[in-house]
């Protein structure tokens, strides 16, 4: 199977989030970066799919120059190719990107003279969390995606995903080609081998300019909400403190 | 009078808890820019879902109904949103911010070409755009966007408006509309379900006893999950759990995981990393169990105990059963 996997580079930010001085983004100055959580298990669906039935897992990210480390970390855990679309803008809007998307998916298909049997993104971005991009590219493709999928089953030209639900799970069945959108928790990504970061290092990473354009949506500014400012009140430093837990809990009504 | 449509979730005409508070933030939204709000209900079991909108402002009631409309799908919804907002003439449709809501405003945008902003918090008109702040990094962090569009179209945080009654009920005429769809719309319905368990959920216990990177192994689970059965809770974990492997990604609560608001959430020997603090920090009260004083997640508690939580977890099962044992002899 054909597989492309669409994702996103974007901060690891730990216990804060602090914003640069034009309130335009994370100042990420002592941040490291990673794929999208979604998109790093979409990579390894992918890589599992391929593993199993043959074919190729393709990786593929609009970003900053340096977002080529997030694809050279896609290879070490076993993309066999990978497209950078390198922008300087910074915030891509949801519809301009998947225009970028689309354009590059379809010369992409042209160069090969073949489809993607299956395309995957992240269910969100975890940084914009627009929930979009995936489904304009798909739409503008003029195929079927589904989102929020944390099981894929291959039946020869067509998929079952299952979504999870509060009591269980949903089926949908699509033909190929198709679009999903993949949740965290469909797999558990593996760690790279030390065969897998050589090949990362040499792999070759193709590089396309994509098109910006604009659509209604803009961002003015960000912000950080306002802070709970909570005053903990410790009750104690060792088994001891059971009683006065339990207290508490028959006041919540609870016990 | 512009028209704003709200689309009411359900599930085979069970609505969604978020679906109400939506309607209502639609409706405080509507009534600040002087439109008028139509709730849209579609597909089966529509009809058992609209009674009572009426109270929650739905001037109009449109149940859509179609042969093919059987069940959820992403595509039949947003077609069938996008044909009645068409022919309705509105100036904005509006769901809110669940898995399946942007799900089917993104097709809707897709659709038509519109800009979609999604888990919008607040919203304020600027001329014929829209102002609002929105929800980046799972609530972490907000953003001040623009809406330039003909149409608008949002989704609304979920939780973001608590459910509330209008003041005088609207008209709730019910009108039916029956779209144009054709087998290219039902493509992505839902085709089968499978039902795993009914007991209590994450995302809806009254307790949820929380375990993380502190707790040091699957089986040291086994106290996490007494206290939980204890107190008749649901357990969670962080996503270095997850990520180790001790827990199935279902228990995750977080960011990329379940989003749990119950009255106490215990979080034991969790950090607290913003990934994680999302998907808790509306939880009524926090007490954190953590070897770490400076640890964020004791630092944000209401109430903390800074002790080894392999000791003070079991140390909690057991005075729980010692007062109830009590109690009972006593009774």
């Amino acid at each position: 199977m054909r597989i492309l996997v669409c994702v996103k580079r974007v901060p690891a930010p730990g216990a804060k989030i602090v914003l640069t001085p034009d309130a335009q983004d994370i100042d990420s100055t002592l941040l490291g970066f990673t794929i999208s959580p979604h998109e790093e298990c979409a990579v390894e669906e992918a890589v599992r799919i391929v593993e199993r039935e043959g074919g190729s897992a393709t990786v593929m990210t609009l970003g900053p120059p340096e977002a080529e480390e997030q694809l050279r970390s896609a290879v070490s855990v076993g993309a066999t190719s990978v497209v950078l679309l390198p922008s300087d803008i910074p915030d891509w809007d949801p519809v301009s990107t998947s225009r970028a998307l689309v354009a590059a998916i379809a010369r992409l298909e042209e160069e090969q003279g073949e489809q993607f049997d299956l395309v995957l993104f992240g269910n969100e971005s975890a940084d914009s969390g627009g929930y979009q991009v995936g489904i304009r590219v798909a739409r503008t493709l003029g195929r079927p995606m589904v989102t929020g999928i944390k099981g894929i089953d291959t039946e020869g030209d067509s998929i079952a995903a299952r979504r999870e639900t509060p009591s269980g799970w949903e089926v949908y069945r699509l033909p190929l080609p198709a679009v999903v959108g993949v949740k965290e928790g469909i797999n558990l990504p593996r760690y790279p081998t030390l065969k897998g970061r050589m090949a990362a290092r040499r792999a070759p990473v193709e590089t396309m300019e994509p098109a910006a354009s604009s659509s209604g949506q803009s961002k003015v500014m960000l912000m950080t909400p306002p802070d709970a400012g909570s005053a903990v009140e410790i009750l104690g430093e060792g088994p001891e403190s059971a009683a006065a837990i339990v207290d508490i809990m028959e006041s919540l009504g609870l016990v | 009078m512009s028209i704003f449509l709200y689309l009411v979730e359900h599930d085979r005409g069970r609505i969604d808890e978020t679906a109400l508070g939506g309607m209502t933030g639609a409706r405080l939204l509507a009534d600040s820019l002087d439109a008028e709000l139509h709730a849209v209900v579609i597909g089966a079991g529509a009809a058992s879902v609209a009674g009572g909108l009426d109270a929650y402002g739905a001037e109009r009631i449109h149940l859509v109904r179609h042969d093919l409309l059987i069940d959820y799908g992403p595509d039949a919804w947003a077609e069938s949103l996008v044909q009645l907002a068409g022919t309705s003439g509105a100036g904005a449709v509006i769901a809110t911010g669940s898995d399946r809501g942007n799900e089917v405003m993104a097709q809707v945008g897709a659709r038509t070409d519109l800009a979609m902003v999604a888990n919008c918090l607040e919203i304020e008109p600027d001329g014929n755009d829209w102002l609002m702040t929105r929800v980046r990094w799972g609530g972490s962090l907000r953003e001040r966007a623009r809406l330039s569009a003909p149409v608008k179209l949002v989704t609304l945080a979920p939780h973001s408006t608590e459910a509330a009654a209008a003041g005088e009920p609207a008209a709730g005429t019910v009108a039916e509309f029956t779209p144009e769809l054709d087998g290219s719309d039902t493509v992505t319905m839902v085709v089968d379900r499978v039902t795993v368990s009914e007991g209590i959920t994450l995302a809806t216990a009254p307790v949820v006893v929380s375990g993380g990177r502190g707790v040091g192994s699957a089986e040291a689970f086994d106290i996490i999950e007494e206290l939980a059965d204890l107190l008749g809770g649901a357990v969670g974990c962080s996503r270095v759990v997850t990520n180790n492997g001790w827990k199935n990604h279902k228990f995750q609560v977080g960011q990329t995981g379940t989003v749990v608001a119950p009255d106490l959430y215990i979080a034991c020997g969790i950090s607290g990393a913003i990934q994680h603090w999302v998907g808790m920090m509306n939880a009524k009260n926090v007490l954190a169990i953590n070897i770490d004083r400076d640890a964020p997640m004791v630092t944000k508690a209401d109430w903390a105990v800074i002790a080894d939580l392999h000791q003070v977890v079991p140390a909690i099962s057991a005075e729980i059963t010692r007062r109830r044992t009590l109690a009972a002899e006593s009774g």
